[in-house]
């Protein structure tokens, strides 16, 4: 949401300076008194925790008693080695893939229905389609692992009625259909915030310049293509963003959906292999060399992405 | 862009506008099914029995509307307890986020000092930890603070996490007050802390209202930290007195859908009343209708 902010141009540093002559008294003051108390809560949970976890990462610590034992990179290592790590990477990447090719088209397409024009009901489509963000990620977790009961849970008698001679599936449990299934819920829970963006996003292209277009003899495949879609590029630019970033993120859904990444440790994201085998287990060191890689590829992509791909949505 | 000399006659283009119509709701209705259905039965499921669950999952009630589900439950101390809870840490949480946020946002969008940029960007620099990943250093933090059964165990990195966010949506629209307003009010005798609470405060309402209602989502929803940081289930908020419903009746799936089903409907109505400032969180307020 960084972008958002950055979108709208400081044009008042000239006045602030004429105010900070006036009222210069003040100012630090309200400085102080203004940002101190957020800022050191911040520090206190958010900056000192994240240091810290760096420090234990190069640690066997089981969360009591003073660091004693040093591995150096002995927890990486170890890391590197642990099949089931390996597979959470690949899953986390699979699922930001998923994501960003399939998930935010959806929303986009949707965007483009409700988002404006003169559809009648879009509010209310509109409305339908937001719902699932509001839901806790325990709710939602908890009402899939019930529709995707290998009985005959929603997700069987739907496929069943639709497809006939569907075989019931066991969605969660099957090594090969796990990772889909944890990727259609969700697409169910977060399409809505990606089209709420869109949407917004579509309050800026101007409607006079596609209607020229149409004028000229454009379709609408050709108008959505060379006109509506490039006006929308830096929304595109900052949902692809977030979306990478909400997908390495993820963890309370694919927590219970997966039980604990079961069968076997095959069905990992990296958050629920730095609970398993960090938290559950009090090797904290270890855990926290694993929210240190987690840290770090964030880090890295956002860094990236808004230097070669976001420059541009910046330039004031 | 290839001009075309064929002009489809009026009727075919009626027909042809027509069938996009019904194709646009037919995706539309399509997905709001999707959407819709899971919550359908989850509600169905709380009025049915768990023996009628475990030999049909998905369906209608056969054997009569099991009301008892809901009452068994909204007649348990416990659950109010849990209610209460959730409303502590909900508001609490609210309440320091909005105060603490638009603070912050005044300053960073309208007083010039040196290392301002730096400051913002270090807070910025938050979006990129979610509570959740952060969750084990976090925990010990609290733990050495010793918050733990505490409720501000619970809402302070609430807060915490919720600064970054907050802070730049509300700094975004700081910036689009105009400053000839921040002048006029300085000639007519206030001072810098009387132009934001009496005219910045009220003038961004809606964009308060947006953060609010956001993090009144996120401390309703809470989860992971609770679980953690309250050893004392007298502390338990809604979330975790799920799973507490789950351990004592086994898995009595009736029960914990009537209880998904009490948690959506408060957060449901609220969100059809918040449904707009949520947009203009989101959207920093550029939407309109």
């Amino acid at each position: 949401m960084s972008a958002l902010g950055a979108q709208v141009q400081t044009a008042t540093h000239e006045r602030e300076k004429n105010h900070a002559r006036r009222f210069s008294l003040g100012k630090w003051g309200t400085i102080g008194l203004f940002v101190l108390p957020g800022m050191m809560l911040f520090a206190l949970f958010v900056l000192v925790p994240i240091g810290k976890a760096v420090q234990y990462s190069l640690y066997e610590w089981n969360g009591f008693g003073p660091l004693t034992e040093y591995v150096e990179e002995g927890n990486y290592q170890r890391l590197y080695d642990h099949k089931p790590f390996r597979s959470a990477i690949e899953h986390s990447f699979f699922i930001m893939l998923l994501s960003v090719t399939v998930q935010l088209p959806v929303a986009l397409m949707l965007a483009l229905l409700v988002g404006r024009g003169k559809l009648r009901g879009r509010k209310i489509f509109r409305m339908i389609l937001f719902v699932p963000y509001v839901f806790s990620e325990i709710i939602t977790a908890i009402i899939w692992l019930y529709v995707y009961h290998p009985n005959d849970g929603l997700a069987n008698v739907a496929f069943g009625t639709l497809i006939p001679g569907f075989q019931n599936q066991t969605w969660l449990g099957d090594r090969d259909l796990v990772m889909y299934s944890l990727f259609g819920v969700l697409t169910w829970k977060y399409f809505g915030f990606h089209m709420i963006l869109y949407m917004a996003g579509l309050q800026g292209v101007s409607k006079e310049l596609e209607e020229a277009a149409r004028v000229d003899g454009a379709n609408e495949g050709q108008v959505l293509r060379f006109i509506t879609l490039p006006l929308l590029g830096s929304t595109i630019r900052l949902t692809i963003y977030l979306s990478v970033l909400g997908a390495f993120q993820q963890f309370a859904i694919a927590w219970i959906l997966t039980r604990g990444g079961s069968p076997a440790n095959s069905s990992h994201l990296i958050s629920t292999y730095l609970y398993k085998f960090g938290i559950k287990t009090f090797r904290l060191g270890y855990g926290s060399s694993v929210a240190v890689v987690l840290f770090t590829i964030s880090l890295l992509f956002s860094v990236g992405y808004q230097r070669i791909v976001m420059r541009r949505d910046y330039a004031d | 862009m290839r001009s075309s000399t064929y002009v489809p006659s009026p009727a075919v283009l009626r027909v042809r506008r027509g069938l996009v119509l019904a194709t646009k709701y037919t995706i539309l209705i399509f997905v709001c099914l999707i959407v819709v259905s899971p919550v359908l039965t989850a509600i169905l499921g709380g009025l049915r029995t768990t023996g009628e669950f475990l030999t049909r999952p998905f369906g209608l009630p056969t054997r009569g509307i099991q009301w008892n589900n809901y009452t068994s439950i909204l007649e348990d101390s416990v659950f109010w307890r849990s209610v209460r809870n959730s409303m502590y840490i909900t508001i609490g949480s609210t309440f320091f986020t909005v105060l603490l946020s638009s603070t912050m946002a005044f300053v960073f969008s309208r007083i010039q000092f040196k290392g301002r940029e730096v400051l913002f960007n270090i807070l910025s620099l938050g979006l990129l930890f979610p509570l959740g990943i952060a969750i084990l250093p976090i925990f010990l933090q609290i733990r050495s603070l010793n918050l733990t059964d505490s409720y501000w165990g619970v809402i302070l990195p609430l807060v915490a996490f919720g600064l970054p966010g907050s802070t730049i949506i509300l700094r975004t629209f700081f910036k689009a007050i105009p400053p000839e307003l921040e002048d006029a009010s300085y000639i007519d005798g206030c001072n810098r802390i009387g132009f934001f609470v009496y005219i910045l405060i009220p003038l961004a309402r809606p964009a308060i209202t947006a953060i609010a209602t956001l993090q009144v989502i996120a401390g309703w929803n809470e989860y992971f930290l609770s679980l953690l940081v309250f050893t004392d289930s007298k502390k338990w908020p809604l979330t975790l007195g799920l799973m507490q419903y789950q351990g004592q009746f086994g898995t009595d799936w009736a029960r914990i859908m009537a209880y998904i089903t009490l948690l959506i409907i408060p957060a449901v109505i609220f969100y059809l009343f918040a449904e707009r400032y949520i947009v203009t969180g989101l959207t920093g307020g550029e939407l309109k209708g």
